[in-house]
């Protein structure tokens, strides 16, 4: 579904990623943990057509397309969703039309019809419950006033609409205290088919003793220095960034 | 991307920028006693009216264009505008029906989205069409009338309601009050009048749609409207014109009379031609005076307008609020990209008991545009227990757009309240990244962020217009927000 070949990429003219591979099926969870600066987030935002990274080299296949070729809005569109570590706040674009807004362009770039207001109420508390969120927090302007676990709450209530075939959750666990964390988790886990694909960008362990990933890669200064199973960010957790980097010798 | 965004939306083509070949009948450029004369006469006026001109002449002859405002322009040469310009036919003896409107101008009309003849579409909404100079047809006059409501252009006014005009015409506006209102006074042609009778409701919408169509123009028209005691109407206006290299002048005055429990609700959507968004060439110079006498207590006026044409916006509607507890209200989105410059806002004078105002003005610039607020509040001393409250906020687009606010605030009594809040935003790149991420085009993204921020005012607006106004700002959210 997704194959990342020696992506370089950084801002500013300062390259973040050092030559990222790695290799997403359909049906998969890979976690991509790293320290902070380890290029995280720049990965994250190349992925999804944030225009103040610059590629330099590589190429990223999304189901046999050039994805650094698209706009971010037809990246979208063909099932790429980013949930973001600061979501943005729209100061007055009230969040269910929003969420309308971004149903309907995905139904009308699949050709299918559009959902009027009523039919996309009762698909909205639908997914309300998946990610157990009350029903006033879509009457809110998107993102604005609220704290920083509702924000998140509010990417996966997204990303339940939305329904994406490749999820880029960029650090969705962290400002989470330990219930809003299984709340998120619980949701992620709900939206996990054998046709989609997560790729769980985070710091720390604690998200993944929820949703248990199929493969985990280690980031340190914009490349992999190891990959594995589930168990790999167990074993990380215990030893630390810094002893499995002079294990690899990175 | 903000860029992209920005040129997506400040180079989307003027659509009302044809012209109409039509022969007109045109008096010589330039301006003279005689000009005012010739105008009056022309228009086979009564005394009174030739004798306001000429006063106002000769007052605004003692006057100086104003040059206080935050805008720039070259000077205008007032020798060099055609003060009266008419479609020929039948251009002052009154048509017996919509349908004998020359065929030319229904097309006109047609083409900008307003009907004169009185079909199903527009069926709520009656119609005065000005078209340069002249009102060329007023729909559902006759059914108006049967309430007693009098709607027609100002001309028949004149010759119909000479009491009534001379009684209300320059009372809230006189023409002393500015240089343009002056001029205005001296030699506008035309405009709409309104009257609603005591303790009448008009069971309809009224609109005024202006049209400028000869180049070298002016328009220079005035709208009265009067509600008696405990009666209530709303009000409409929209306006276009051509594109032309030249810039034109248009010049109006509009004065509001709401008596005791009156209610007038006026809104505005203009859309005059801009210029040339590459270089600025052309547009209209839209420098207009309007005000409201709230005279009667509990009486309300409200003003809403979209702005989003015109090379320069000169505009302060506001509220006299005379009567105790009148109530006056403004409602304002103006939106200035490329060359634009508009410096709007109101002027609320508290001068009855307990009067409340309210200001929310909302002011987009894109480009390189000065979009400036501009307000007065005043409480007088005999205004006790008053309040205002005024919210402007700023919204930028792009690096080079400029907005800046200039109120005032005049409170002459100890138990009044006055509030006012502000605020300037920028569209950000991340907020536009955001949607986009969402699957939103740059274009639907913007427009989302855009009607966001002018909700307020577009709630205020009667349907009709709220979509022509959501229209206009190129927002095509397909009814997903608001």
């Amino acid at each position: 579904m997704l194959v990342i070949r020696d992506l370089h990429a950084g801002i500013d003219g300062k390259e973040i990623l050092k030559g990222f591979d790695v290799e997403v099926k359909a049906g998969e969870v890979h976690a991509v943990m790293g320290p902070n600066g380890s290029g995280k987030s720049t990965l994250a935002k190349v992925l999804a057509g944030d225009e103040h990274f610059q590629v330099t080299k590589g190429e990223v296949l999304f189901r046999g397309n050039n994805l650094l070729e698209m706009e971010p809005e037809d990246r979208a569109l063909m099932g790429v969703f980013l949930a973001f570590q600061y979501p943005v706040e729209i100061p007055g674009v009230n969040n269910a039309s929003f969420l309308r807004m971004a149903y309907n362009a995905r139904r009308k770039a699949a050709g299918k019809e559009e959902a009027d207001p009523l039919e996309f109420d009762d698909i909205l508390k639908e997914k309300l419950k998946l990610v157990e969120m009350d029903e006033d927090f879509v009457n809110r302007s998107v993102n604005q006033g609220f704290s920083g676990g509702e924000k998140k709450r509010n990417e996966i209530l997204q990303m339940a609409v939305l329904d994406p075939t490749l999820a880029i959750l960029d650090e969705t666990d962290s400002g989470l205290d330990i219930d809003a964390l299984r709340v998120v988790a619980r949701g992620i886990n709900r939206l996990i088919r054998p046709d989609n694909a997560i790729v769980l960008i985070t710091h720390y362990q604690r998200i993944l003793g929820y949703i248990t990933p199929h493969f985990v890669h280690i980031l340190a200064d914009g490349r992999i220095i190891r990959s594995g199973g589930k168990d790999l960010a167990v074993e990380l957790e215990k030893k630390g960034y810094e002893k499995i980097r002079e294990e690899t010798g990175a | 991307m903000g860029v992209k965004a920005v040129e997506q939306i400040a180079n989307r083509e003027y659509q009302y920028g044809f012209r109409t070949e039509i022969e007109s009948e045109m008096i010589p450029k330039g301006l003279s006693e005689e000009t005012v004369r010739l105008i009056s006469s022309l228009k086979k006026e009564p005394g009174f009216m030739l004798e306001f001109r000429l006063k106002a002449f000769r007052h605004w002859q003692t006057m100086k264009e104003p040059k206080w405002a935050n805008v720039s322009y070259p000077p205008i040469d007032y020798q060099d505008i055609i003060y009266y310009s008419a479609p020929k036919k039948k251009a002052d003896q009154k048509l017996k029906s919509m349908e004998e409107v020359d065929p030319e101008l229904q097309r006109t009309f047609q083409r900008l989205g307003i009907p004169l003849v009185e079909q199903k579409r527009l069926a709520g909404v009656a119609v005065d069409a000005i078209f340069d100079s002249v009102s060329v047809a007023t729909s559902f006059k006759e059914k108006l009338l049967e309430h007693g409501i009098i709607f027609c252009s100002f001309s028949e006014a004149v010759q119909n309601y000479p009491e009534l005009v001379k009684k209300y015409m320059g009372s809230v506006v006189p023409y002393t009050d500015n240089f343009f209102a002056a001029l205005n006074s001296a030699v506008f042609s035309d405009g709409s009048f309104c009257y609603i009778p005591k303790n009448t409701r008009c069971p309809m919408e009224l609109s005024t749609y202006f049209r400028i169509n000869t180049e070298g123009a002016g328009q220079f028209e005035r709208t009265l409207i009067i509600c008696e005691e405990n009666s209530c109407v709303s009000y409409l206006e929209g306006c276009t014109a051509p594109r032309f290299d030249t810039n034109q002048l248009h010049a109006a005055v509009v004065e509001l009379v709401a008596l005791d429990h009156a209610e007038i609700k006026y809104s505005t959507v203009q859309n005059w031609y801009a210029g040339d968004p590459s270089t600025g060439r052309g547009g209209i110079y839209n420098f207009v005076t309007k005000r409201g006498k709230c005279l009667g207590g509990h009486s309300k006026i409200s003003w809403t307008q979209v702005e989003t044409g015109s090379a320069i916006t000169w505009k302060y509607p506001s509220c006299l609020l005379i009567g105790d507890h009148s109530v006056g209200e403004f409602y304002s989105v103006a939106l200035t990209a490329n060359y634009q410059q508009a410096d709007t806002g109101s002027k609320m004078t508290h001068i009855g008991k307990d009067t409340k105002s309210t200001i929310i003005s909302k002011g987009i610039s894109a480009g390189r545009a000065n979009n400036n607020y501009r307000g007065q509040v005043e409480i007088k001393k005999s205004a006790a227990g008053s309040r205002n409250f005024t919210q402007c906020d700023s919204l930028l687009i792009g690096s080079e757009s400029r907005a800046n606010t200039f109120p005032t605030i005049d409170v002459q009594n100890s138990s009044s309240q006055v509030e006012h809040e502000a605020s300037t935003s920028r569209i950000s790149d991340e907020q536009l990244f955001y949607l986009r991420q969402r699957g939103i085009s740059v274009e639907n993204a913007m427009a989302a962020i855009i009607h966001g921020f002018c909700k307020d005012v577009f709630r205020k607006l009667p349907g009709e217009f709220a979509v022509e106004a959501t229209q206009l700002l190129g927002l095509k959210l397909e009814g997903a927000v608001g």
